[in-house]
């Protein structure tokens, strides 16, 4: 490994750190969110009319009862929209509201404004509208079969595949269902529009990419962008689903409080939500693997198919990051992974944490399972087996593992988690546990960061110091939970040398950073707090040469730590230093800019550096099931997770248990559910049941690996978003481990992802069917011998 | 009506019968802490704190304000949580606790935890009991969190400093001021009866109005599919239906009395219904949901139909006219949401032989998430035994056709038979896969339900035979069952026949 620069090192782990920035608001009740803006006297509220149909052709609407009914105040369809009505993040298709046709149930086809939410929820019932029906294709099986795909396939591609598989000791060939996930973020999606005196708007949205929001609300209403501000302050969680779909919202309100010269909030109630806005993307991945007796992988072909909907939103980047993923942690010599975008006449599917990542990773660990007991092997033998190493440090995609990270780190939580005795004290119970039987898995992952399109790396910010010593940072980022406001506050102040207190982050506006990225990739703190530090330090800058002049020292003697500014043998306070500063008039404020270095990936070869670093981590889970119902319980996981130098370790901690806690409900309680006419069945919390604190296990410990970034990000800190999410596979391979201690791991059962406990039943019941023939098997050869 | 909002004596006199606390809070009172998640009482946003005198004492606890009309809390002292922290004395311990345990991420869900905890918190003060891990996940079991991954949160729970709050500081004025209150009556569009006879009087009145108990069920209506309600008949402070009473070897229980109360009352004495409980919906929808509630809305999915069928409960119902009749519940059910009771009809309680009672019984629920989902399936089984024979057997199942239904047929297969004939439990699983034919839905297929079916039977016949089956609830797994050398599957020493 490179050896560090010294002033990047740092730690703050020492230091008292501070409460998220809002922590006191959350609980008295005062941080305000979009819904608890106080409403004008005059504000309409928004509910759309939706398609009952997957996929047809709009014969007829009449909307008369509709426009009659008391409260409404303005009814629209696609023509009334002034601008473009294609409200798409990237590429197209995604209209406000739909014109001649509808492709999935629950599309918006007109909206209400009228007095009340109630009012606009009761009218849009009473709408008539006739379709013409057409085949719909729900199953992204079917759209890989029909070749309907909402972009081109790509393939990446390393060694010879097929040579290698048909040289291979064992080969093994299957495929795996993964479904998506629902965001579920506990604020549902919502903005505000409010029209300003020169024709343009102000919206108040809960997104993670105010600009464009602030770009798609231009197009809608034909307006220089310019004339559109956007504002987040906070959302009540967002995950992804906030990425590009809360768009809409600012887009719809925004016509209608143009046209009506109103404030206009579109709220969607949580089943609206549920069924118009797009989800995790259901993958379905067929695979085949080689490897040898002992357990490597020496060839792998994967076909990986996402459900993307039926537009392609963000989809291009969620396969592709899947295929980035499909390695996880794992050397592949010799791979072919194509990842086929999927057109299916369903909602479109959006970002959600990982964006892709997992379909990759719990595809690999699937992989890793059940070669470990094809060849007879603990599984974590296997994954170390194969984990990038010396030698072995080249993904599929042509990007060398620069640090060695992965290996140092499963072994330490191999060691720290009592692995080894615990799976002998398992196997133990096992044998002697008639109706539970326990599972456990360590699985590791390893998570690029930077997002995969490359002009998104870029991080803006604007910092200004007020003449009391006070300083105010605007930047791109949204929060949404993170700490990302906390974090860029302590970066600011760190930079500054100046208590955190002093800092104040506010909310987000397209007028402060313009064209900004959304917060998302797990890289908001790496962009923003790299252009806060750049900002920060563009003023210190100034401040030292006024002060060299001033003072008449060199630039060595100036200093600021812990508010205190040293001046040679002299000394001031930071407010009256800067006091002194702003009336020799020394420029107080500046703007920050950051773009990540290195990176870019050559599509066309499907070769490159998509991702500046890898964050890596690794879980134990611990399962224990009831063999008669398929219910479980996690008992106990220790997780250990790389952050570089940790700028919060609370937050970061925060992050990881949150994420690891999102991503075992992906794959255990969450179940996505579709009838067969493309109908969204689960469509509220009492059918769609994310985890409870009852879910979560008493033991449950998280460490930091301690070790700084070998990249030169803010504070030689490493992102934390997204990769713990990953850390849920765990659940699911040890959920599979336990299922597979039924037939004595000679054979690792299939496992629906979910693992309900429907689905962990017949994966045991699968392992006992297999016991029960090989016993006939070898009955049959003790008879014959 | 009156109430107390946080500090201050309120009287409202003219809101729609239907307008919930929640939409009254923010919108009325723009009191917007209290936040909306899903409108329908699964995410606990909208948790509110509600204090009220039980036989002088103070008591709070926990409920949706989403799914509450506001009228029902007439004579209650209502806590959001704008009131907990106070100029004078800071945060409330809840509220400290979560700040200094990173409780809070995106903030959105807090408030509403703050008050479960909060609710934990008084009430702990009050008798002096233990806060313990278990404790603080069943007063946030109804409140989802989608960031913290719930850790810090319950470290908040564990932590909650025994100082004083000012809550309690305040409580004689506010008990003084319940005292006065208490009997206020609601509007002339909420009706609030409190005896039979008033109760019959108002259903004449208003023969198109509503009953409402709980309202955790009737008031999805109104906040999902947007139905007014003009007038509301509430049941909860009816007399004859809130006692739990044991007379002439009955058990008659009221069809008011919440989930809750029947905890309180089952715990030592029935511990496989208290058992069972703790599985249904959540805290806050216990504190509210009756058990006369879930019967009479006539879902195939509730989970006390099938108990009460194990039973052979009676279900005693009056007419308005001031008529009563007593129907057993195996006549109660006619088809899917579909029951004898008449539209001019309500239920006041059920009546259990206490002999019932003490037979072998035993009840599985099995659902997709352990704590606040609905059954996939639900048994209710009960075996009468003498000298080691198999006397009357009910199998009551949730879950498995369009009502809550016992399995006739396959009850008959074990009837006379002696308890440990393992092949009469063969027939009557074979039995049983004829009988049921349950339907596929999001929450579990047609298989899997009659796999649980015969699964669950199988788990109460090796019960009934002096084994101990492990099933899990939504509290932690007991320690003995992680330990190796466990003697689970085993049999008992003693012999529950």
């Amino acid at each position: 490994m490179r050896k560090l620069p010294n002033n990047l090192v740092t730690s703050n782990q020492d230091k008292a750190l501070p409460m998220h920035e809002s922590a006191t608001k959350h609980v008295t009740g005062q941080a305000i969110y979009i819904d608890d803006v106080p409403e004008w006297p005059n504000e309409l509220h928004v509910a759309t009319g939706k398609s009952t149909e997957a996929f047809a052709d709009i014969v007829s609407i009449n909307l008369d009862k509709v426009m009659s009914y008391p409260g409404v105040v303005d009814v629209i369809l696609q023509a009334d929209i002034p601008g473009d009505p294609d409200v798409s993040p990237v590429l197209s298709g995604d209209m406000l509201l739909a014109g001649d046709f509808v492709h999935y149930i629950g599309q918006p086809i007109f909206a209400v404004a009228a007095t009340s939410l109630r009012a606009a929820k009761q009218a849009v019932e009473l709408a008539e509208i006739t379709y013409q029906t057409n085949a719909a294709t729900l199953h992204p099986k079917d759209a890989l079969a029909r070749q309907e795909f909402v972009l081109p396939t790509h393939t990446i591609q390393c060694g010879d595949a097929q040579a290698a598989m048909a040289k291979a000791d064992y080969q093994l060939e299957s495929d795996l269902y993964i479904k998506g996930q629902e965001h579920f973020y506990l604020e549902g999606q919502i903005s505000v529009a409010i029209p300003n005196e020169d024709g343009g708007v102000q919206v108040l949205a809960s997104s993670q990419h105010p600009a464009e929001v602030q770009k798609l609300v231009a197009r809608v209403l034909d307006l220089p962008v310019a004339q559109v501000l956007v504002e987040t302050r906070r959302m009540g969680g967002g995950f992804g689903g906030k990425e590009s779909q809360a768009a809409t919202l600012g887009c719809m309100a925004a016509v209608l409080a143009v046209r009506n010269h109103c404030p206009v909030k579109y709220r969607m109630p949580r089943q609206d939500d549920m069924v118009q806005t797009g989800k995790r993307h259901d993958f379905w991945n067929s695979y085949q693997v080689g490897f040898t007796q002992q357990g490597e992988i020496v060839a792998a072909q994967y076909d990986m198919v996402g459900k993307c909907g039926c537009t392609a939103d963000l989809s291009d980047g969620v396969v592709d990051r899947a295929m980035f993923h499909a390695d996880n942690a794992y050397f592949l010599a010799n791979a072919r992974i194509s990842g086929y975008r999927g057109k299916t006449h369903t909602v479109s599917n959006t970002a959600f944490r990982g964006f892709g990542g997992p379909k990759g990773v719990l595809l690999a660990e699937n992989i890793i399972e059940e070669i470990a007991c094809k060849v007879g092997k603990d599984a974590l033998d296997i994954r170390k087996l194969n984990c990038y190493q010396e030698g072995k440090d080249t993904t599929p995609y042509g990007q060398k593992i620069e640090e060695d990270v992965l290996l140092a780190l499963i072994e330490q939580l191999e060691n720290t988690s009592d692995y080894r005795a615990r799976r002998e004290a398992i196997n133990d119970f096992n044998q002697h546990s008639p109706f539970l039987k326990k599972g456990l898995a360590l699985t590791p992952v390893k998570f690029g960061i930077s997002f995969t399109s490359k002009h998104l790396n870029q991080g803006g910010a604007l910092v200004h110091v007020y003449t009391d010593g006070s300083v105010h940072v605007s930047h791109g980022g949204t929060e949404m939970g993170q700490g990302l406001y906390t974090k860029v506050a302590q970066i600011v102040a760190k930079a500054f040398g100046i208590d955190y207190q002093r800092v104040n982050v506010g909310s987000t506006r397209t007028d402060k950073v313009p064209n900004a990225s959304p917060t998302a990739a797990s890289a908001g703190t790496d962009l923003n707090g790299m252009a806060a530090l750049d900002a920060a330090n563009t003023i210190k800058e100034r401040l030292r040469e006024f002060a060299v002049e001033h003072f008449a020292i060199v630039a060595e003697a100036f200093a600021i730590e812990d508010d205190v500014v040293t001046l040679g043998s002299d000394s001031m306070g930071f407010p009256e230093f800067i006091k002194l500063a702003y009336m020799n008039r020394v420029s107080l404020s500046s703007t920050g800019f950051y773009k990540t270095p290195k990176i870019g990936y050559d599509r066309k070869a499907a070769k490159g550096r998509p991702f500046l670093y890898f964050a890596n981590g690794a879980s134990v889970s611990e399962v224990i099931v009831d063999t008669l119902t398929g219910e479980y319980k996690v008992t106990q996981v220790d997780i250990l997770q790389d952050v570089g130098d940790s700028i919060n370790s609370h937050i970061d901690i925060g992050q990881i248990e949150g994420a690891f806690v999102q991503g075992m409900g992906w794959l255990t309680s969450e179940e996505l559910s579709w009838d067969d006419k493309g109908r969204i069945t689960t469509n509220s919390p009492a059918n769609y049941k994310i985890p409870t604190s009852a879910d979560v296990p008493e033991k449950l410990t998280v460490k930091l690996f301690d070790r700084a970034n070998g990249e030169e990000t803010v504070y030689r800190s490493k992102a934390v978003g997204e990769p713990p999410l990953m850390l849920g596979i765990s659940v699911w391979c040890a959920l599979k481990d336990a299922c597979a201690s039924v037939c004595d791991h000679e054979l690792s059962p299939p496992l629906a992802a979910p693992a309900t406990p429907e689905a962990v039943y017949y994966a045991i019941q699968a392992a006992q069917a297999f016991k029960a023939q090989s016993l006939v098997g070898k009955e049959v050869q003790e008879a014959s011998v | 009506m009156k109430f107390i909002l946080n500090d201050k004596i309120v009287e409202e006199t003219s809101l729609p019968s239907d307008f919930t606390a929640l939409r009254y809070l923010r919108e009325k009172r723009g009191l917007t802490g209290t936040k909306e998640g899903c409108a329908s009482g699964d995410c606990g946003a909208c948790t509110l704190l509600v204090g009220a005198l039980e036989e002088g004492e103070l008591t709070y606890t926990t409920l949706n304000a989403c799914i509450t009309p506001l009228q029902s809390l007439a004579g209650k002292h209502l806590v959001s949580v704008e009131h907990l922290a106070s100029l004078d004395e800071g945060l409330h311990p809840a509220q400290q606790a979560m700040v200094d345990a990173h409780g809070s991420q995106c903030g959105f869900c807090t408030p509403g935890f703050v008050l479960s905890l909060a609710s934990l918190y008084e009430n702990a003060a009050n008798t002096g009991a233990e806060v313990d891990r278990e404790s603080v996940c069943d007063a946030i079991s109804g409140n989802l969190c989608r960031c913290t991954g719930y850790r810090p949160i319950i470290e908040a729970g564990l932590a909650m400093a025994d100082r004083t709050s000012h809550l309690l500081s305040q409580k004689t004025w506010i008990k003084s001021q319940l005292a006065e209150i208490e009997n206020s009556m609601a509007g002339a569009q909420y009706v609030r009866p409190e005896t039979l006879a008033q109760l019959h009087q108002a259903k004449q009145r208003h023969p198109d109005a509503e009953f409402i108990a709980g309202g955790t069920d009737l008031m999805l209506e109104n906040t999902q599919r947007y139905r007014d309600f003009d007038v509301l008949i509430d049941l909860t402070r009816v007399a004859e239906m809130k006692q739990i009473i044991e007379q002439e070897g009955d058990l008659v229980i009221g069809a008011g009395v919440t989930y809750s109360e029947l905890e309180d009352y089952s715990q030592t004495a029935y511990p496989h219904l208290y058992q069972l409980l703790s599985r249904i919906a959540s805290r806050q929808i216990r504190n509210r949901g009756t058990l006369g509630g879930n019967v009479a809305n006539g879902s195939p999915i509730a989970d006390m139909p099938p108990i009460l069928l194990a039973f052979d409960a009676d279900i005693r119902l009056d007419k308005i006219d001031g008529s009563s009749r007593e129907i057993n519940i195996q006549d109660f059910y006619l088809g899917y949401k579909q029951t004898a009771l008449a539209a001019d009809e309500c239920i006041v309680s059920f009546r259990i032989r206490l002999a019932k009672l003490a037979s072998f019984h035993r009840f599985y629920k099995v659902s997709k998430r352990m704590e606040d989902d609905i059954s996939s399936v639900l048994l209710a089984s009960r075996f009468d035994v003498k000298d080691g024979q198999i006397g009357a057997v009910r199998l009551a199942f949730g879950g498995m056709a369009a009502t809550p239904i016992r399995a006739l047929a396959t009850e008959a297969c074990l009837t006379q038979m002696a308890i440990s004939d393992e092949q009469a439990l063969e027939v009557a699983l074979q039995t049983l896969r004829g009988e049921l034919t349950p339907m596929s839905d999001m929450r579990a297929s047609a298989k899997y339900r009659i796999d649980m079916a015969c699964n669950l039977i199988r788990k109460a016949w090796l019960e009934l035979n002096g084994m101990t089956v492990p099933t899990f609830s939504g509290h932690p797994v007991p320690s003995a069952w992680l330990e190796l050398g466990q003697d689970v599957g085993k049999q008992e020493a003693s012999n529950h026949a």
